[in-house]
């Protein structure tokens, strides 16, 4: 049991390329902490950082109040489960799970109970001394786990550990990943560039981007209001609307004090209802429908916007400018073509500097 | 595959037999003529039916050897070859492995220069370096020695270079879960990359003992002394005689036994990789 602190962590490579540029972090402990941001954002390097694989260029990793930066991955009492699993292709499951145990000189007896245990509790027994080639994808991948748990380390450390498996598998995984870290109660730090993984198994996220932190904090907190527009457009699926405020349309309908200071509206699809109305301090925009799609439960218009020639800084995953999509509950939908008209209250909408920076509370 | 019909197959069929015989032909000849009297040989009379003197011409030449050329016995050239053979294949496979491994996993100064003079070293085979070697290893006073047949040709820039391409296909996760699992550099070379390379091993022995069996100009330089000798250098030894007779199924008897080793390995060690090809997974 440890905190994680990470206090201005920063790396920079001998070619001068700077990959975490100050990041302060503090994982509570028996905290589930999930590191998200797009590919290149920094944040495998920050965990490898954390493991002991990258040298630490400025800053301290700091694991149950040890300043680790100088100590060997063997040393940090941590353990780590690889994208692709990593496991001896030549050891049997039971002695992938041993062999860090044995290495470190723990007694034959000792090492049989604790695999044992492992393989109850991730279903592995009868595959105990199968090699890791005659298993599933699905069962590398409780090896791999098994292989951290039997450590019983101070920190599990994942790296996008469940990348490589079907849709169905990744989320049962998902699952049972939580409730392990729930029964073991290990603080764990966890990568990925999922944010619907990000959500639901975060305690603490910590949004990422470009070496940076763009964000901490509860996950829904953090859905609710975003810190910039990276965040806002990044955390949920489909990404939150951005859109320009100066333009006479949105301008006028939001009143000159907030306006002046914000310079980007944001709302969120599921805000969004079709009506005729106009919300007191709300937002109404009209739409020409362009596309629709329906997933059962619910159903993603596409609309573009009239006039709308404005650029926002482009962000990944966001629309393209003069885009929105709205998200209504059940299949009946307009058709394409028609001409619609949306509406958001004025507690659902964010507000955040011309740069996108900055969140502008209303 | 797909199954050629009728006639083609016929053809296909009649060409590699035909190939067959020509390769096979003169290894028959060598073994018929290894249980022949050397009297019918010699008046070209040799019939190409198998003769009676088979066991009495291999016990003397392995026992007793040539009466005239050499008068060593071929056993103790084979267990010469054999000793020579295994220095190389082995020694060649543990130096190239461990600088392979260096090459790969650590980062030391000049280590680019390194790997490249070990790479320029493919350009000077013994035939080249055959005077400087030549001299060092007299000066060492290993002439007529196993360590002066084997250490010389024991350096190989080819067997590096192979396992340094192996090396960089095993991924550098396996390195990291070796170290967050505690295991040093020597644990991860000795308990995850050794065996993962078994099967380049095998593959290298074939090819190492073969080359170090047939070696023939360096063995003939540096022994003088017969009981020093490899079978390589002792078969033509007994054809070039003077004023006697040669000693025909005696030489083909030679020739014989000195294909059995190379012949051996090739079949034992193909079932060890290809079975290790089977296995390993990456």
């Amino acid at each position: 049991m440890a905190n994680v602190t990470l206090r201005n962590v920063r790396k920079t490579y001998p070619g001068g390329f700077e990959a975490i540029k100050g990041v302060d972090v503090d994982v509570g402990d028996g905290q589930f902490c999930v590191l998200v941001g797009p590919s290149g954002c920094g944040k495998s390097t920050l965990l490898r950082m954390v493991a002991g694989l990258e040298t630490v260029t400025g800053g301290e990793i700091d694991i149950g109040g040890r300043v680790v930066n100088q100590v060997e991955p063997a040393d940090r009492d941590i353990a780590m489960v690889f994208q692709n699993y990593a496991l001896y292709p030549h050891m049997s499951v039971y002695n992938n799970m041993a062999y860090g145990l044995r290495n470190r000189g723990m007694a034959e007896a000792e090492i049989k109970t604790r695999v044992e245990e492992a393989a109850r509790v991730l279903e592995l027994t009868s595959m105990l001394e199968r090699k890791p080639r005659q298993l599933s994808g699905g069962q590398r991948q409780r090896v791999a786990m098994g292989r951290a748990i039997v450590r019983q380390p101070k920190v599990f450390l994942f790296d996008e550990p469940l990348s490589n498996l079907d849709a169905k598998l990744r989320i049962a995984m998902r699952v049972e990943i939580r409730k392990l870290q729930r029964r073991l109660n290990t603080t764990s730090i966890y990568v990925t560039h999922d944010q619907l993984e990000a959500m639901t198994l975060a305690d603490i996220l910590v949004v990422m981007n470009g070496g940076q932190v763009e964000q901490v904090g509860n996950p829904l907190a953090i859905y609710e209001k975003p810190a910039t527009t990276f965040v806002a457009s990044f955390i949920g699926a489909p990404p939150m609307n951005l859109m320009s405020i100066h333009q006479d349309e949105i301008k006028s309908q939001l009143g000159d004090g907030r306006a002046s200071e914000a310079g980007i509206l944001g709302i969120r699809p599921e805000d969004f209802v079709i009506t005729d109305q106009t919300p007191a301090g709300g937002i109404a925009l009209p739409l020409t429908v362009e596309a629709i799609e329906r997933v059962g439960a619910e159903t993603f218009i596409y609309g573009a916007r009239a006039h709308d020639e404005q650029r926002i800084a482009a962000n990944p995953g966001e629309l393209p400018p003069g885009e929105i999509i709205v998200r209504i509950p059940g299949t009946e939908a307009p058709a394409i073509g028609e001409k619609i008209r949306v509406a958001a209250v004025r507690a659902k909408l964010h507000l955040f500097s011309g740069d996108g920076r900055t969140r502008v509370e209303a | 595959m797909v199954e050629e019909e009728g006639f083609r197959r016929y053809v296909a069929h009649i060409i590699l037999w035909i190939g067959i015989a020509i390769v096979a032909f003169p290894v028959y000849i060598a073994i018929i003529a290894s249980t022949q009297d050397n009297a019918l040989i010699a008046n070209g009379q040799m019939s190409l039916l198998p003769g009676g003197h088979f066991f009495e011409v291999y016990y003397q030449t392995i026992f007793v050897g040539t009466s005239g050329s050499t008068r060593e016995p071929v056993g103790n050239m084979m267990l010469n070859s054999l000793v020579m053979a295994l220095a190389i294949a082995i020694g060649k496979i543990a130096i190239s492995i461990i600088s392979a491994y260096a090459i790969v996993y650590f980062r030391f100064p000049f280590r680019m220069p390194i790997f490249w003079i070990i790479f320029i070293t493919l350009m000077l085979p013994v035939e080249v370096r055959i005077y400087p070697t030549y001299k060092i290893v007299a000066d060492l006073h290993m002439l007529d020695s196993y360590a002066g047949l084997s250490l010389p040709l024991i350096a190989s820039a080819t067997a590096t270079l192979l396992f340094r391409q192996f090396f960089m296909t095993v991924p550098d996760e396996l390195l990291e879960a070796s170290r967050i699992d505690g295991a040093g550099p020597v644990r991860f070379f000795w308990d995850t990359l050794l065996p993962l390379s078994r099967t380049n091993m095998a593959a290298l022995f074939v090819i190492l003992f073969i080359l170090g069996w047939n070696q023939y100009l360096w063995p003939l330089l540096i022994t003088t002394r017969d009981d020093m000798q490899t079978i390589q250098v002792g078969i033509r030894k007994m054809i070039t005689t003077t004023d006697a007779l040669t000693e025909w199924p005696i030489v083909m008897a030679t020739a014989v036994l000195a294909m059995l080793p190379p012949v051996f390995v090739v079949v034992v060690m193909q079932k060890l990789f290809v079975r290790g090809l089977v296995e390993t997974e990456k």
